[in-house]
């Protein structure tokens, strides 16, 4: 079931245990900084590739620029 | 979290092209000195002098930033509490800010020094000018010289 996470430390604990961490910016903003461990795997693409690139059977956190 | 912007502006790790570019909390300096708001300024300022340093940013206890002192508010009367004395609410910088944005910035306004802070508005530390300058210089130096070589 989806979420909002607002705390970067649930995001934190989420990582060490092994969540997907994604990232929907564009590959250039993506190349110059992301989140240890990131995939990258742009907005454009989400419908078509996440469920060949990601594991459905692991915790999936989603993060773009802000929140806004 | 609310974004990426959020992630870096707590100075937390990352990686990528600009991870391993110098930026505003990589060449901050940690040892700046803090004093709270109600100490007075002469005992501040032999604490600062005494540490080598030329400001001091008044802090609370949970290191959040409440004003700066440079020179000018330093060498004012000595009974007189910091919190009188200070700049209050300095303009402060995030810990991801690329070092060559920085220098361009502390420059272009004449700022001796500047604190850098996380998001939530704790001292990371103080970001001097001739620093900011030295690094953005030497990224310089060093990106030419890597284009130099692969060619």
């Amino acid at each position: 079931m989806p979420q909002q996470i607002h705390d970067r430390r649930e995001v934190k604990a989420l990582m060490d245990s092994g969540a997907q961490i994604v990232e929907v910016l564009p590959r250039e903003e993506f190349e110059e900084d992301h989140l240890p461990g990131a995939i990258h795997l742009p907005l454009r693409k989400i419908e078509s590739e996440a469920r060949r690139r990601l594991d459905a059977n692991r915790p999936i956190v989603v993060y773009c620029w802000d929140s806004a | 979290m609310d974004g990426k912007l959020d992630w870096l502006a707590a100075g937390l790790p990352t990686e990528g092209m600009n991870a391993e570019r110098p930026r505003a909390g990589t060449v901050a300096r940690g040892d700046v000195p803090t004093c709270r708001l109600d100490e007075p300024v002469g005992e501040v300022r032999e604490r600062v002098r005494a540490a080598r340093w030329d400001a001091c940013v008044a802090v609370n206890d949970e290191r959040v930033v409440l004003g700066l002192l440079r020179e000018a508010e330093l060498d004012r009367d000595g009974g007189e509490p910091i919190e009188r004395a200070m700049r209050p609410g300095p303009s402060t910088f995030r810990p991801h800010v690329p070092i060559v944005e920085m220098a361009r910035f502390m420059v272009a306004h004449d700022l001796p020094t500047s604190p850098i802070t996380s998001s939530d508005g704790r001292l990371i530390g103080v970001l001097r000018r001739e620093d900011a300058v030295r690094a953005a210089d030497q990224l310089h130096d060093d990106e030419v010289r890597n284009k130099e070589e692969t060619h």
